[in-house]
């Protein structure tokens, strides 16, 4: 019985891949069929001489700065938000309160980060502050539930000890409470950084900044020479976002 | 007697480490130009507003909706299609990256020799430089190359996919136990009667839990790629923005929220089923 059920979902699954192809009318034969290699080839070749200038790479360094400080802010503004966020969920403040953070943590997770931006532009205007804030919403809500679940999964033992010396609840906290949640939450929000780079990267499409709007406007603008070097710098950008993190993490997260 | 010492021992290092991250800090307040205030401001408030206001009730009239299914398909289908791309790619790309068929590692306990390291780095490199372009880099390349529309987003998601699934399953195929593959090349069997008798069966429960997640993934992306013209709910989502249309932002945010959890449970569904 077992086997014939799963029978059936492999065979609704691959009607279901036959449909998608059969909907989507894709028009793969003019990109494999006649001329259309010839034609992506000649596109992709435009890519292969990165315009390395002095004007345009300083233009380039200016966008990979902004890029990098609207991820690193961003995290930061969300290890803030989420912490505040994260307290009232991991149920410290009562039930009423437990629920209405959680739920508007769901909400600021629910919504990619783009659409946040879409939202944020429209209410901060262009540039790389609609950019931070749209990251920073999106991440609280990422950060938040990360950060409660590990709140209640720390050991409440230290924290007791000070409050039964006659510490008060924010000293027992801090020194009870955080001492041993401190490497944890380090570890999420710098794996959150290294997501929020590669985001930070491609929010400029909607206006919101830094290097995606680069992209964005030399395509538009059919520069591709200028393109491959904001692409090329990305790149760049994220591997060292990943390297620093790295190096951190293996200085602060004690595995 | 114990006496209650108010002093932190930790207060000066705290302390540096504070101030040192302010100052490294104080540029990339400037370079983001980040001042929430901005959202406050009165202005800006009202327009908010006036755009959130228009949130309730969700547009749902008959012709509106029926754009939405239409998009919510496309959707759907763009995320399906491309993976299948992906696995086309993947596959064997991951077959020839793994190091669990190396004829040489069976032979000498499972260690490879630099020959055997070096014949798979140009795979391995090709896999990185296609998931390292985000994928809606490559829809925007696409939709420039082969117009708006779904085309863009199939292709989007079938490189860079490839590029993540190929690099997994090479790993997966090398995580698990290598002994039966071994003999099996040791014996005299070809590569992939190797691999398919002796690597697969304990891998295939991993592969196909991997690939339904990267599904759900696929999903998601297919309504961002939306942004830049690849079609989909995303599209729609971009057009009503750019009109201020709230309501009908609403009901696709809200659509979008269902396809998530949809998503969500068919791939717990397909996984508790197939892995």
């Amino acid at each position: 019985m077992n086997r014939v059920i799963n029978g059936l979902v492999i065979v609704a699954v691959l009607a279901a891949v036959l449909a998608s192809f059969a909907y989507l009318e894709l028009d793969l034969a003019a990109v494999v069929g006649s001329g259309g290699p010839a034609q992506m080839g000649e596109y992709a070749a435009r890519f292969l001489h990165p315009d390395l200038s002095l004007a345009h790479l300083r233009a380039v360094g200016q966008g990979a700065l902004e890029t990098l400080a609207m991820s690193g802010m961003g995290t930061l503004l969300a290890m803030l938000l989420g912490m505040v966020l994260a307290l009232p969920a991991a149920g410290r403040f009562g039930w009423s309160l437990q629920g209405a953070s959680r739920l508007l943590l769901n909400a600021l997770r629910a919504i990619p980060e783009l659409v946040w931006a879409a939202l944020t532009v429209l209410a901060a205007g262009l540039g790389p502050n609609a950019g931070t804030l749209a990251l920073a919403l999106h991440t609280a809500g990422v950060l938040g539930r990360l950060f409660a679940e590990a709140l209640e999964n720390a050991p409440p033992e230290p924290a007791a000890a000070i409050r039964l010396q006659g510490g008060s609840q924010v000293v027992a906290f801090c020194f009870g409470t955080l001492p041993n949640l401190w490497p944890q939450l380090l570890a999420y929000s710098l794996y959150r950084w290294e997501n929020n780079i590669r985001m930070a990267s491609v929010l400029g499409f909607v206006g919101a900044g830094g290097l995606g709007q680069m992209l964005y406007a030399t395509l538009s603008l059919f520069q591709e020479a200028q393109a491959s070097t904001v692409i090329i710098a990305m790149l760049v950008l994220v591997l060292l976002v990943d390297a620093l993190s790295d190096v951190l993490r293996q200085r602060f997260v004690r595995a | 007697m114990l006496s209650t010492d108010q002093r932190d021992p930790a207060a000066l290092p705290r302390l540096l480490l504070t101030l040192l991250g302010l100052a490294l800090l104080w540029p990339g307040l400037h370079l983001s130009e980040l001042d929430p205030g901005v959202l406050l401001q009165a202005e800006n408030r009202q327009q908010m507003a006036g755009f959130v206001s228009a949130f309730w009730p969700p547009a749902h009239d008959a012709g509106f909706l029926d754009l939405l299914l239409t998009a919510t398909v496309q959707t759907l289908a763009v995320a399906t299609a491309g993976m299948s791309l992906a696995l086309l790619l993947a596959v064997p790309a991951s077959l020839l990256a793994s190091r669990a068929l190396s004829l040489r590692a069976a032979s000498s306990a499972g260690r490879l020799g630099p020959w055997s390291r070096a014949a798979r780095l140009p795979v391995r490199g090709v896999l990185i430089f296609l998931r390292s372009v985000p994928e809606i880099v490559w829809a925007l390349l696409f939709v420039r190359a082969v117009g708006l529309g779904p085309t863009a987003g199939v292709l989007a998601i079938a490189i860079t996919y490839s590029g993540m699934l190929g690099k997994v399953y090479a790993e997966i195929f090398e995580s698990v136990d290598q002994r039966p593959a071994h003999a099996l090349l040791q014996a005299g069997s070809s590569r992939l009667s190797a691999f398919l008798y002796g690597t697969l069966p304990e891998a295939a429960s991993e592969v196909v839990s991997y690939t339904v997640y990267r599904w759900e993934c696929a999903v998601r992306a297919s309504v961002v790629m939306g942004f830049v013209g690849a079609g989909g709910l995303g599209q729609q989502i971009d057009l009503s923005m750019r009109m201020f249309a709230g309501a009908e932002v609403a009901s696709m945010l809200l659509t979008f929220l269902l396809l998530v959890v949809l998503a969500d449970l068919l791939s717990r569904f397909l996984r508790g089923r197939l892995a």
